[in-house]
Protein backbone atom coordinates (compact mmCIF):
# COMPACT_ATOMS: atom_id res chain seq x y z
CA UNK A 1 0.00 0.00 0.00
CA UNK A 2 1.68 3.29 -0.79
CA UNK A 3 2.19 5.94 2.01
CA UNK A 4 0.34 8.53 0.71
CA UNK A 5 -3.57 8.06 0.77
CA UNK A 6 -4.40 10.51 -1.27
CA UNK A 7 -5.57 10.15 -4.99
CA UNK A 8 -3.39 11.37 -7.92
CA UNK A 9 -5.95 13.86 -9.33
CA UNK A 10 -7.15 16.78 -7.87
CA UNK A 11 -11.09 16.52 -6.45
CA UNK A 12 -11.26 19.65 -9.71
CA UNK A 13 -9.90 16.92 -12.27
CA UNK A 14 -12.60 14.38 -10.65
CA UNK A 15 -15.20 17.11 -11.32
CA UNK A 16 -13.92 18.04 -15.02
CA UNK A 17 -13.51 14.10 -16.03
CA UNK A 18 -17.02 13.40 -14.66
CA UNK A 19 -18.71 16.61 -16.89
CA UNK A 20 -16.61 15.00 -20.11
CA UNK A 21 -17.86 11.77 -18.94
CA UNK A 22 -21.76 13.17 -19.23
CA UNK A 23 -20.70 14.88 -22.26
CA UNK A 24 -19.80 11.91 -23.89
CA UNK A 25 -22.63 9.71 -22.46
CA UNK A 26 -25.19 12.92 -23.98
CA UNK A 27 -23.66 12.69 -27.28
CA UNK A 28 -24.17 8.96 -27.36
CA UNK A 29 -27.85 9.04 -26.02
CA UNK A 30 -28.22 11.65 -29.23
CA UNK A 31 -26.91 9.49 -31.68
CA UNK A 32 -29.49 6.25 -30.47
CA UNK A 33 -26.62 4.12 -29.04
CA UNK A 34 -27.08 2.12 -26.30
CA UNK A 35 -25.09 1.80 -22.97
CA UNK A 36 -24.15 -1.70 -22.67
CA UNK A 37 -22.08 -3.17 -19.60
CA UNK A 38 -20.76 -6.44 -20.37
CA UNK A 39 -18.14 -8.95 -17.89
CA UNK A 40 -14.86 -7.68 -16.80
CA UNK A 41 -14.05 -11.27 -15.66
CA UNK A 42 -13.77 -14.25 -18.79
CA UNK A 43 -12.75 -17.38 -19.46
CA UNK A 44 -11.28 -16.22 -22.58
CA UNK A 45 -7.35 -15.21 -22.82
CA UNK A 46 -6.64 -12.78 -25.63
CA UNK A 47 -5.04 -14.19 -28.43
CA UNK A 48 -2.99 -10.70 -29.53
CA UNK A 49 0.63 -11.00 -28.64
CA UNK A 50 0.89 -7.43 -28.01
CA UNK A 51 -1.30 -7.69 -24.95
CA UNK A 52 -0.83 -9.21 -21.89
CA UNK A 53 -3.93 -11.06 -19.86
CA UNK A 54 -4.04 -10.76 -16.10
CA UNK A 55 -5.32 -13.64 -14.09
CA UNK A 56 -8.04 -13.90 -11.11
CA UNK A 57 -7.55 -16.86 -9.27
CA UNK A 58 -10.31 -18.41 -7.19
CA UNK A 59 -9.09 -19.14 -3.35
CA UNK A 60 -12.08 -21.70 -2.65
CA UNK A 61 -11.47 -23.87 -6.32
CA UNK A 62 -8.00 -24.39 -8.01
CA UNK A 63 -9.18 -25.22 -11.08
CA UNK A 64 -10.71 -21.79 -11.57
CA UNK A 65 -9.14 -19.21 -12.86
CA UNK A 66 -10.56 -16.13 -15.46
CA UNK A 67 -8.91 -13.31 -17.31
CA UNK A 68 -9.39 -9.84 -16.95
CA UNK A 69 -10.59 -8.46 -19.94
CA UNK A 70 -8.24 -6.46 -22.39
CA UNK A 71 -10.88 -5.40 -24.23
CA UNK A 72 -14.47 -5.84 -24.13
CA UNK A 73 -14.41 -6.38 -27.96
CA UNK A 74 -15.52 -9.44 -27.62
CA UNK A 75 -18.69 -9.35 -26.10
CA UNK A 76 -19.78 -6.25 -27.90
CA UNK A 77 -19.49 -7.90 -31.08
CA UNK A 78 -21.58 -11.12 -29.71
CA UNK A 79 -24.51 -8.02 -29.02
CA UNK A 80 -24.38 -6.60 -32.19
CA UNK A 81 -24.26 -10.11 -33.93
CA UNK A 82 -27.20 -10.95 -31.87
CA UNK A 83 -29.01 -7.64 -32.91
CA UNK A 84 -28.57 -5.24 -30.16
CA UNK A 85 -27.99 -2.48 -33.30
CA UNK A 86 -25.71 0.68 -32.19
CA UNK A 87 -23.86 0.00 -28.88
CA UNK A 88 -21.24 1.61 -26.33
CA UNK A 89 -19.63 0.77 -23.54
CA UNK A 90 -17.42 3.09 -20.99
CA UNK A 91 -15.66 0.82 -17.92
CA UNK A 92 -12.12 -0.13 -17.06
CA UNK A 93 -10.07 -2.70 -19.00
CA UNK A 94 -6.79 -4.22 -17.56
CA UNK A 95 -3.20 -5.20 -19.45
CA UNK A 96 -0.22 -6.59 -17.94
CA UNK A 97 3.14 -4.96 -18.04
CA UNK A 98 1.72 -1.40 -19.49
CA UNK A 99 2.69 1.48 -17.28
CA UNK A 100 4.02 5.05 -17.75
CA UNK A 101 3.45 8.99 -18.51
CA UNK A 102 0.82 7.70 -20.71
CA UNK A 103 -0.33 4.05 -19.69
CA UNK A 104 -1.85 2.58 -17.22
CA UNK A 105 -2.43 -1.34 -16.04
CA UNK A 106 -6.06 -0.27 -15.35
CA UNK A 107 -7.69 2.29 -17.58
CA UNK A 108 -10.89 3.06 -18.45
CA UNK A 109 -12.13 2.36 -22.28
CA UNK A 110 -14.83 3.89 -24.39
CA UNK A 111 -15.70 1.73 -27.13
CA UNK A 112 -18.48 1.68 -29.21
CA UNK A 113 -19.98 -0.14 -32.95
CA UNK A 114 -21.84 1.35 -35.49
CA UNK A 115 -24.04 -1.14 -37.84
CA UNK A 116 -23.27 -0.18 -41.42
CA UNK A 117 -20.39 2.62 -41.14
CA UNK A 118 -17.41 2.38 -43.01
CA UNK A 119 -14.35 3.95 -41.90
CA UNK A 120 -14.98 6.94 -42.69
CA UNK A 121 -18.02 7.77 -41.34
CA UNK A 122 -16.75 6.07 -38.00
CA UNK A 123 -13.81 8.97 -38.32
CA UNK A 124 -16.32 11.56 -38.75
CA UNK A 125 -18.14 9.95 -35.05
CA UNK A 126 -15.39 10.11 -33.56
CA UNK A 127 -15.10 13.90 -34.48
CA UNK A 128 -18.51 14.23 -33.16
CA UNK A 129 -17.59 12.13 -29.83
CA UNK A 130 -14.73 14.43 -29.06
CA UNK A 131 -16.26 17.34 -30.14
CA UNK A 132 -18.73 16.93 -27.39
CA UNK A 133 -16.37 16.12 -25.04
CA UNK A 134 -14.88 19.70 -25.69
CA UNK A 135 -12.08 18.83 -28.58
CA UNK A 136 -11.89 21.80 -30.94
CA UNK A 137 -8.48 21.33 -32.21
CA UNK A 138 -8.61 20.99 -36.30
CA UNK A 139 -8.28 16.92 -37.08
CA UNK A 140 -6.69 16.06 -40.40
CA UNK A 141 -6.71 12.82 -42.16
CA UNK A 142 -3.27 11.03 -43.60
CA UNK A 143 -3.09 7.30 -44.85
CA UNK A 144 -0.59 5.16 -43.22
CA UNK A 145 1.57 4.63 -46.30
CA UNK A 146 1.79 8.49 -46.76
CA UNK A 147 3.33 8.98 -43.46
CA UNK A 148 5.70 6.04 -43.93
CA UNK A 149 6.53 7.06 -47.62
CA UNK A 150 7.55 10.37 -46.81
CA UNK A 151 9.81 9.93 -43.93
CA UNK A 152 11.51 6.19 -44.65
CA UNK A 153 11.60 6.93 -48.30
CA UNK A 154 9.38 3.96 -49.88
CA UNK A 155 5.68 3.16 -50.01
CA UNK A 156 5.28 0.11 -46.81
CA UNK A 157 2.66 -1.51 -48.24
CA UNK A 158 4.34 -5.35 -49.60
CA UNK A 159 7.43 -3.56 -48.82
CA UNK A 160 10.20 -6.45 -48.92
CA UNK A 161 11.24 -7.98 -45.61
CA UNK A 162 15.02 -7.35 -46.42
CA UNK A 163 14.40 -3.81 -46.80
CA UNK A 164 12.03 -3.72 -43.59
CA UNK A 165 15.04 -5.28 -41.40
CA UNK A 166 17.69 -2.49 -43.29
CA UNK A 167 15.47 -0.05 -42.36
CA UNK A 168 15.03 -0.82 -38.36
CA UNK A 169 18.85 -1.49 -38.41
CA UNK A 170 19.47 1.95 -39.30
CA UNK A 171 17.60 3.08 -36.15
CA UNK A 172 20.14 1.41 -34.12
CA UNK A 173 17.63 -1.28 -33.01
CA UNK A 174 19.64 -4.23 -31.61
CA UNK A 175 16.97 -7.28 -33.56
CA UNK A 176 17.29 -10.69 -32.53
CA UNK A 177 17.30 -13.39 -35.17
CA UNK A 178 13.66 -14.17 -34.61
CA UNK A 179 12.66 -10.80 -35.30
CA UNK A 180 14.12 -9.97 -38.64
CA UNK A 181 11.26 -12.53 -40.00
CA UNK A 182 8.38 -10.51 -38.01
CA UNK A 183 6.96 -8.14 -39.87
CA UNK A 184 4.63 -6.66 -37.76
CA UNK A 185 7.74 -6.43 -35.17
CA UNK A 186 9.75 -4.37 -37.61
CA UNK A 187 6.79 -2.09 -38.61
CA UNK A 188 6.49 -1.60 -34.75
CA UNK A 189 10.17 -0.87 -34.43
CA UNK A 190 10.18 1.87 -37.69
CA UNK A 191 6.65 3.40 -35.79
CA UNK A 192 8.69 3.70 -32.39
CA UNK A 193 12.02 5.09 -33.70
CA UNK A 194 10.51 7.38 -36.88
CA UNK A 195 6.57 7.75 -37.37
CA UNK A 196 5.83 8.45 -33.66
CA UNK A 197 8.49 11.06 -32.96
CA UNK A 198 7.62 12.82 -36.30
CA UNK A 199 4.26 12.53 -35.35
CA UNK A 200 4.43 14.30 -31.89
CA UNK A 201 4.72 17.66 -34.22
CA UNK A 202 1.39 16.99 -36.66
CA UNK A 203 -1.48 17.79 -34.46
CA UNK A 204 -4.42 15.57 -34.24
CA UNK A 205 -4.41 13.04 -37.11
CA UNK A 206 -6.52 10.28 -38.16
CA UNK A 207 -3.84 7.90 -39.44
CA UNK A 208 -5.44 5.32 -41.93
CA UNK A 209 -5.56 2.56 -44.04
CA UNK A 210 -2.32 0.46 -42.31
CA UNK A 211 -0.24 -2.44 -43.56
CA UNK A 212 -1.89 -5.62 -43.71
CA UNK A 213 0.85 -7.02 -41.31
CA UNK A 214 -0.70 -4.41 -38.68
CA UNK A 215 -4.65 -5.41 -39.39
CA UNK A 216 -5.44 -6.82 -35.82
CA UNK A 217 -9.14 -7.56 -36.62
CA UNK A 218 -9.45 -4.95 -39.42
CA UNK A 219 -10.96 -6.19 -42.64
CA UNK A 220 -8.36 -5.32 -45.57
CA UNK A 221 -9.32 -3.49 -48.66
CA UNK A 222 -9.41 -5.43 -52.39
CA UNK A 223 -6.59 -3.01 -53.28
CA UNK A 224 -4.09 -3.40 -55.01
CA UNK A 225 -2.51 -2.08 -52.46
CA UNK A 226 -4.44 -4.19 -50.15
CA UNK A 227 -4.44 -2.57 -46.83
CA UNK A 228 -6.11 -2.93 -43.28
CA UNK A 229 -9.17 -0.93 -43.14
CA UNK A 230 -8.58 0.61 -39.66
CA UNK A 231 -7.22 3.99 -38.43
CA UNK A 232 -5.72 5.41 -35.13
CA UNK A 233 -6.33 8.95 -33.74
CA UNK A 234 -2.96 10.50 -33.03
CA UNK A 235 -2.65 13.83 -30.56
CA UNK A 236 0.81 14.69 -30.80
CA UNK A 237 2.29 11.64 -30.75
CA UNK A 238 -0.50 10.23 -28.34
CA UNK A 239 -2.53 7.55 -29.47
CA UNK A 240 -6.16 8.47 -28.41
CA UNK A 241 -8.26 5.95 -30.75
CA UNK A 242 -8.32 2.65 -32.86
CA UNK A 243 -11.12 2.34 -34.75
CA UNK A 244 -11.96 -0.95 -37.16
CA UNK A 245 -14.08 -1.82 -40.54
CA UNK A 246 -14.98 -5.14 -39.00
CA UNK A 247 -14.23 -8.59 -40.13
CA UNK A 248 -17.73 -10.22 -40.06
CA UNK A 249 -16.41 -13.30 -42.16
CA UNK A 250 -16.09 -16.21 -39.46
CA UNK A 251 -13.60 -18.05 -41.11
CA UNK A 252 -11.35 -14.92 -41.67
CA UNK A 253 -11.83 -13.99 -37.80
CA UNK A 254 -10.73 -17.84 -37.03
CA UNK A 255 -7.28 -17.08 -39.38
CA UNK A 256 -6.80 -13.89 -37.89
CA UNK A 257 -6.58 -16.03 -34.60
CA UNK A 258 -4.40 -18.76 -36.28
CA UNK A 259 -2.15 -15.64 -37.79
CA UNK A 260 -2.25 -14.03 -33.83
CA UNK A 261 -0.48 -17.53 -32.65
CA UNK A 262 1.61 -18.26 -34.88
CA UNK A 263 2.94 -15.11 -34.38
CA UNK A 264 2.95 -16.04 -30.24
CA UNK A 265 4.76 -19.19 -31.14
CA UNK A 266 7.65 -16.79 -33.18
CA UNK A 267 8.01 -14.48 -30.19
CA UNK A 268 8.07 -17.30 -27.58
CA UNK A 269 5.04 -16.71 -26.21
CA UNK A 270 2.20 -19.24 -24.65
CA UNK A 271 -0.47 -20.07 -27.63
CA UNK A 272 -4.16 -18.93 -26.52
CA UNK A 273 -6.99 -21.02 -27.71
CA UNK A 274 -9.58 -18.67 -30.28
CA UNK A 275 -12.37 -17.23 -28.85
CA UNK A 276 -15.05 -19.87 -29.77
CA UNK A 277 -17.89 -17.38 -28.74
CA UNK A 278 -16.32 -14.77 -31.18
CA UNK A 279 -16.52 -17.48 -33.70
CA UNK A 280 -19.60 -18.64 -33.26
CA UNK A 281 -21.52 -15.10 -33.25
CA UNK A 282 -19.79 -14.31 -36.76
CA UNK A 283 -20.98 -17.53 -37.84
CA UNK A 284 -24.66 -17.01 -36.95
CA UNK A 285 -24.05 -13.04 -38.73
CA UNK A 286 -22.19 -10.40 -37.65
CA UNK A 287 -23.61 -7.26 -39.48
CA UNK A 288 -21.39 -4.79 -41.34
CA UNK A 289 -20.48 -2.66 -38.90
CA UNK A 290 -17.12 -0.39 -37.84
CA UNK A 291 -16.04 -0.04 -34.16
CA UNK A 292 -13.27 1.70 -32.59
CA UNK A 293 -11.74 1.94 -28.52
CA UNK A 294 -10.61 5.34 -27.42
CA UNK A 295 -8.55 6.01 -23.82
CA UNK A 296 -10.60 7.71 -21.59
CA UNK A 297 -7.48 9.32 -19.90
CA UNK A 298 -6.06 10.27 -22.84
CA UNK A 299 -8.79 12.22 -24.20
CA UNK A 300 -8.45 13.99 -20.60
CA UNK A 301 -5.01 14.78 -21.06
CA UNK A 302 -5.28 16.13 -24.70
CA UNK A 303 -8.26 18.11 -23.07
CA UNK A 304 -5.64 19.60 -20.86
CA UNK A 305 -6.69 18.21 -17.56
CA UNK A 306 -3.49 17.06 -16.67
CA UNK A 307 -0.46 15.38 -17.25
CA UNK A 308 1.10 12.60 -17.17
CA UNK A 309 -1.57 9.60 -16.73
CA UNK A 310 -1.49 10.01 -13.11
CA UNK A 311 -3.02 13.34 -13.14
CA UNK A 312 -5.98 12.54 -14.67
CA UNK A 313 -6.67 8.91 -12.69
CA UNK A 314 -7.63 8.74 -9.31
CA UNK A 315 -5.45 6.42 -7.88
CA UNK A 316 -3.12 5.80 -10.76
CA UNK A 317 -0.08 4.84 -8.92
CA UNK A 318 -1.80 2.07 -6.32
CA UNK A 319 -0.20 -0.60 -8.22
CA UNK A 320 3.43 0.92 -7.93
CA UNK A 321 6.10 -0.60 -6.98
CA UNK B 1 26.52 -7.93 -11.92
CA UNK B 2 22.85 -8.49 -12.18
CA UNK B 3 20.70 -7.81 -14.94
CA UNK B 4 17.94 -5.38 -15.38
CA UNK B 5 14.59 -5.44 -17.11
CA UNK B 6 13.05 -2.41 -19.31
CA UNK B 7 10.37 -2.00 -16.52
CA UNK B 8 13.04 -1.83 -14.12
CA UNK B 9 14.89 1.21 -15.61
CA UNK B 10 15.16 4.16 -13.58
CA UNK B 11 16.54 7.77 -13.59
CA UNK B 12 20.11 6.60 -12.06
CA UNK B 13 20.48 3.49 -12.94
CA UNK B 14 24.10 2.12 -14.28
CA UNK B 15 24.27 0.32 -17.14
CA UNK B 16 26.82 -1.51 -19.56
CA UNK B 17 25.91 -0.31 -23.44
CA UNK B 18 28.05 -1.61 -26.01
CA UNK B 19 30.73 -1.70 -23.25
CA UNK B 20 30.82 1.76 -21.60
CA UNK B 21 29.19 2.15 -18.21
CA UNK B 22 25.86 4.20 -18.74
CA UNK B 23 23.78 6.18 -16.45
CA UNK B 24 19.38 6.35 -17.05
CA UNK B 25 18.56 10.04 -17.34
CA UNK B 26 15.13 9.58 -18.61
CA UNK B 27 12.67 5.88 -19.24
CA UNK B 28 9.92 6.90 -22.01
CA UNK B 29 7.31 3.35 -22.17
CA UNK B 30 6.29 3.72 -26.05
CA UNK B 31 3.55 1.39 -27.33
CA UNK B 32 1.78 1.96 -31.10
CA UNK B 33 -1.38 1.42 -31.33
CA UNK B 34 -2.09 -2.28 -31.16
CA UNK B 35 2.05 -2.84 -31.33
CA UNK B 36 4.93 -4.19 -29.69
CA UNK B 37 5.69 -1.91 -26.25
CA UNK B 38 9.14 0.01 -26.56
CA UNK B 39 11.16 1.51 -24.49
CA UNK B 40 12.54 5.14 -25.03
CA UNK B 41 15.68 5.92 -23.10
CA UNK B 42 18.13 8.78 -22.44
CA UNK B 43 21.28 7.72 -21.42
CA UNK B 44 24.64 9.52 -20.30
CA UNK B 45 27.82 7.84 -20.93
CA UNK B 46 29.98 8.30 -17.79
CA UNK B 47 33.17 7.77 -19.43
CA UNK B 48 32.65 11.09 -22.40
CA UNK B 49 29.55 12.56 -20.38
CA UNK B 50 27.70 12.12 -23.83
CA UNK B 51 24.00 11.68 -24.36
CA UNK B 52 22.35 9.18 -26.53
CA UNK B 53 18.86 7.77 -26.90
CA UNK B 54 17.94 4.20 -27.31
CA UNK B 55 14.91 2.46 -28.42
CA UNK B 56 14.60 -1.02 -26.87
CA UNK B 57 12.24 -4.12 -27.12
CA UNK B 58 9.96 -3.55 -23.92
CA UNK B 59 11.28 -6.92 -21.51
CA UNK B 60 14.90 -6.63 -23.08
CA UNK B 61 17.57 -6.42 -20.19
CA UNK B 62 20.83 -4.86 -20.08
CA UNK B 63 23.70 -5.54 -17.64
CA UNK B 64 24.42 -3.29 -14.54
CA UNK B 65 27.43 -1.65 -14.19
CA UNK B 66 29.50 -1.57 -11.11
CA UNK B 67 29.87 1.85 -10.66
CA UNK B 68 29.69 3.74 -7.02
CA UNK B 69 29.56 7.20 -6.45
CA UNK B 70 32.01 8.13 -3.46
CA UNK B 71 33.05 11.26 -1.73
CA UNK B 72 36.74 11.49 -2.02
CA UNK B 73 39.40 13.91 -0.43
CA UNK B 74 41.90 15.36 -3.18
CA UNK B 75 44.88 14.96 -1.95
CA UNK B 76 47.55 16.42 -4.89
CA UNK B 77 48.41 15.47 -8.33
CA UNK B 78 52.01 14.44 -9.41
CA UNK B 79 51.52 16.24 -12.73
CA UNK B 80 49.68 13.37 -14.74
CA UNK B 81 47.92 11.10 -12.28
CA UNK B 82 45.91 12.56 -9.62
CA UNK B 83 45.73 11.13 -5.82
CA UNK B 84 42.85 10.58 -3.43
CA UNK B 85 42.07 9.54 -0.50
CA UNK B 86 38.92 7.52 1.36
CA UNK B 87 38.94 9.49 4.43
CA UNK B 88 37.13 6.87 6.64
CA UNK B 89 38.82 3.82 5.29
CA UNK B 90 42.52 6.01 4.45
CA UNK B 91 42.39 3.91 1.34
CA UNK B 92 43.83 6.24 -1.68
CA UNK B 93 42.90 5.79 -4.90
CA UNK B 94 44.69 7.28 -8.48
CA UNK B 95 42.57 9.10 -11.30
CA UNK B 96 43.69 9.65 -14.75
CA UNK B 97 43.64 13.39 -16.13
CA UNK B 98 41.27 11.81 -18.26
CA UNK B 99 38.88 10.93 -15.28
CA UNK B 100 39.45 14.35 -13.78
CA UNK B 101 38.11 16.15 -17.05
CA UNK B 102 37.44 19.53 -16.20
CA UNK B 103 37.20 18.96 -12.51
CA UNK B 104 41.71 19.42 -12.23
CA UNK B 105 41.42 23.00 -12.89
CA UNK B 106 39.51 23.28 -9.98
CA UNK B 107 41.74 21.41 -7.32
CA UNK B 108 44.09 22.69 -4.77
CA UNK B 109 44.36 19.85 -2.25
CA UNK B 110 41.77 18.98 0.53
CA UNK B 111 38.97 19.04 -1.43
CA UNK B 112 36.10 16.76 -0.75
CA UNK B 113 35.27 15.09 -4.39
CA UNK B 114 32.59 13.42 -6.05
CA UNK B 115 34.20 9.81 -7.64
CA UNK B 116 32.88 7.74 -9.73
CA UNK B 117 34.18 4.22 -9.81
CA UNK B 118 34.05 1.95 -12.61
CA UNK B 119 35.07 -1.20 -11.68
CA UNK B 120 36.93 0.09 -8.72
CA UNK B 121 38.64 2.22 -10.71
CA UNK B 122 38.20 6.19 -10.75
CA UNK B 123 35.89 6.64 -14.08
CA UNK B 124 34.83 10.51 -13.30
CA UNK B 125 35.26 13.04 -10.31
CA UNK B 126 33.54 16.12 -10.10
CA UNK B 127 35.15 19.21 -8.19
CA UNK B 128 33.14 20.86 -5.56
CA UNK B 129 30.04 22.64 -6.77
CA UNK B 130 31.37 25.77 -5.49
CA UNK B 131 35.25 26.81 -4.78
CA UNK B 132 37.06 29.16 -3.28
CA UNK B 133 40.39 30.63 -5.24
CA UNK B 134 42.78 33.44 -5.32
CA UNK B 135 43.84 34.94 -8.27
CA UNK B 136 47.29 35.20 -9.12
CA UNK B 137 47.04 37.31 -12.73
CA UNK B 138 44.45 39.88 -14.16
CA UNK B 139 44.65 43.55 -15.49
CA UNK B 140 44.74 46.37 -12.48
CA UNK B 141 40.80 46.60 -11.03
CA UNK B 142 38.39 49.55 -12.32
CA UNK B 143 37.69 51.39 -8.73
CA UNK B 144 34.55 51.60 -8.00
CA UNK B 145 33.34 50.19 -11.32
CA UNK B 146 30.14 47.92 -10.05
CA UNK B 147 27.72 48.84 -12.49
CA UNK B 148 29.32 48.75 -16.47
CA UNK B 149 29.35 45.15 -15.99
CA UNK B 150 32.14 44.65 -18.24
CA UNK B 151 34.45 41.68 -17.79
CA UNK B 152 38.09 40.68 -17.69
CA UNK B 153 40.04 37.51 -17.53
CA UNK B 154 41.51 36.23 -14.45
CA UNK B 155 43.76 33.15 -13.96
CA UNK B 156 43.16 31.40 -10.42
CA UNK B 157 45.69 29.86 -8.36
CA UNK B 158 45.09 26.27 -9.83
CA UNK B 159 45.78 27.93 -13.52
CA UNK B 160 42.11 27.81 -14.18
CA UNK B 161 41.17 31.37 -16.49
CA UNK B 162 37.69 32.98 -15.33
CA UNK B 163 35.51 35.68 -16.29
CA UNK B 164 35.45 38.23 -13.71
CA UNK B 165 33.88 42.06 -13.46
CA UNK B 166 36.09 44.61 -14.15
CA UNK B 167 36.57 45.93 -10.42
CA UNK B 168 38.17 42.37 -9.03
CA UNK B 169 41.89 42.71 -8.15
CA UNK B 170 44.66 40.16 -8.44
CA UNK B 171 45.34 39.06 -5.19
CA UNK B 172 41.22 38.42 -4.90
CA UNK B 173 39.90 35.80 -3.68
CA UNK B 174 37.04 34.40 -5.60
CA UNK B 175 34.10 32.19 -5.23
CA UNK B 176 33.26 30.32 -8.20
CA UNK B 177 30.64 27.92 -9.90
CA UNK B 178 32.88 24.85 -10.91
CA UNK B 179 29.77 23.68 -13.14
CA UNK B 180 29.71 26.85 -15.29
CA UNK B 181 33.05 27.63 -14.56
CA UNK B 182 31.57 31.26 -13.54
CA UNK B 183 32.75 34.05 -11.03
CA UNK B 184 29.53 34.06 -8.25
CA UNK B 185 31.10 36.90 -5.51
CA UNK B 186 34.28 37.93 -3.89
CA UNK B 187 35.67 35.73 -0.35
CA UNK B 188 37.07 36.63 2.79
CA UNK B 189 39.80 34.73 3.66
Amino acid sequence: MPQDWRPSASPSTMRRRAAIVAALRAYFDAQGVCEVSTPLLSPQATTEPTLGNLGVNNPFDAELGWYLRTSPESAMKRLVASGSGDIYQLGPVFRADERGRHHLTEFTLLEWYRVGFGLEQLMDDVEGAIGAAGFTRPLTRMAYGDLFTRHLGVQPHGLATATLTQLVAAQDMVLAPADQADRAFLFDCLYACVLEPVLKNLGAVFLYDFPVELRAYARLTDGPPAVAARFELVVDGLELANGYHEIIDAQEQARCFAAENATRHGRGLFLVPPDAGWLAALASGLPACAGVALGVERLLMVLGLGHPIDAVSLFARELDK
Amino acid sequence: MATYSTNQFKPGLKLMFDGDPYTIIDNEFVKPGKGQAFNRIKIRNLKTGRTIEKTMKSGDTAEGADVVDLELQFLYTDGSEYHFMNTTSFDQLIASAAAMGDAAKWLKGQEMCQVTLWNDAPLAVSAPNFVVLRIVETDPGLRGDTATGGTKPAKMETGAVVKVPLFIEQGDLLKIDTRTGEYVSRAKE
